[in-house]
């Protein structure tokens, strides 16, 4: 994946992204121009942090869920 | 007729809807709708590793900084597994300096090169051709180009395509032969006997009725 290392970890990109939803930048726009990742890689990326139990989707927007904030 | 139909896969048409895919990148799964809002580029390329793809991907890098100014995103192809993409763009960085930005998708199972029809069986039953497809924000295809195994694309092309379907969305208006940002542009042609007559005192630069162009 390429938010998630093998060993579970964010990457470097995945890194990021908890920091701007930490932030509280909600919408993949908002949070690609917080973190300067091209949108696409911001939309993939949120699939695979929802997938890993690091984020929540509520609506139209997203934030991190109490395991992507131990992460940071 | 059925066995080359399965080789060929769907053959897309300009002014469709793109082809919808999930598919393995260098940057992780991407799906099509991801690039919505953006244009996009998908091209395939044949094979890693080999001489003509490797200075496209150099060409394709070079010109991508244009790219992203005009809002568009760059997404290759091969059927080849991610490993070996990942292998070949490190190659290209270590040999050449070049540091491919792009993701690269890994079709192994040839899901979206079928899905696009980028295998042409006259040329390789294996590999995909050269295709560019110019994909719009709203995920129409805008421009389908095919090129053969032995010709490399010629990016100056492919940028000015992407200037004059820009500025035919935002004029209304179409680009003639040749033409390059600055240029003037066409003026649609008249529909009935009414505006043919009245385009004629617009201040056109006009051939006749219906070749018209204008100044942007």
């Amino acid at each position: 994946m390429a938010c998630i290392s093998p060993d579970g970890k964010p990457t470097e990109s995945g890194s990021k992204m908890l920091r701007a939803l930490q932030a509280g930048l909600g919408s993949p726009e908002e949070i690609a121009k917080g973190s300067g990742l091209p949108l696409f890689r911001v939309r993939s990326g949120l699939r695979e942090l929802i997938q890993a139990g690091l984020a929540k989707q509520r609506d139209d927007r997203y934030e991190l869920s109490e395991e992507g904030a131990k992460l940071i | 007729m059925e066995e080359a139909r399965e080789q060929i896969g769907h053959m897309p048409r300009i002014g469709e809807p793109a082809p919808a895919f999930e598919a393995v990148t260098t940057h992780g799964k991407l799906k099509l709708e991801d690039f919505k809002g953006s244009w996009l580029i998908l091209f395939s390329h044949p094979a890693d590793f080999t001489p003509v793809c490797t200075t496209e991907f150099i060409a394709f890098t070079e010109i991508h900084p244009e790219l992203q100014k005009r809002g568009v995103e760059l997404l290759g192809l091969s059927v080849d597994s991610v490993s070996s993409h990942i292998a070949w763009v490190r190659n290209v960085e270590e040999k050449t300096g070049v540091r491919i930005p792009f993701p690269v998708i890994a079709d192994l199972n040839k899901e979206v090169s079928l899905a696009y029809g980028m295998i042409h069986p006259g040329q390789s039953k294996t590999e995909t051709v050269r295709c560019v497809f110019i994909i719009d924000p709203n995920q129409v295809i805008r421009t389908i180009l095919y090129y053969p195994l032995t010709t490399g694309r010629n990016m100056d092309e492919i940028l000015r395509i992407v200037d004059a379907l820009q500025t035919t969305d935002k004029n209304a208006v179409a680009t003639p032969a040749n033409w390059r940002p600055g240029d003037m542009v066409v003026v649609p042609p008249p529909n009935t006997q009414e505006m043919a007559e009245e385009r004629l005192k617009q201040g056109y630069e006009c051939t006749d009725w219906y070749l018209c162009k204008k100044k942007l």
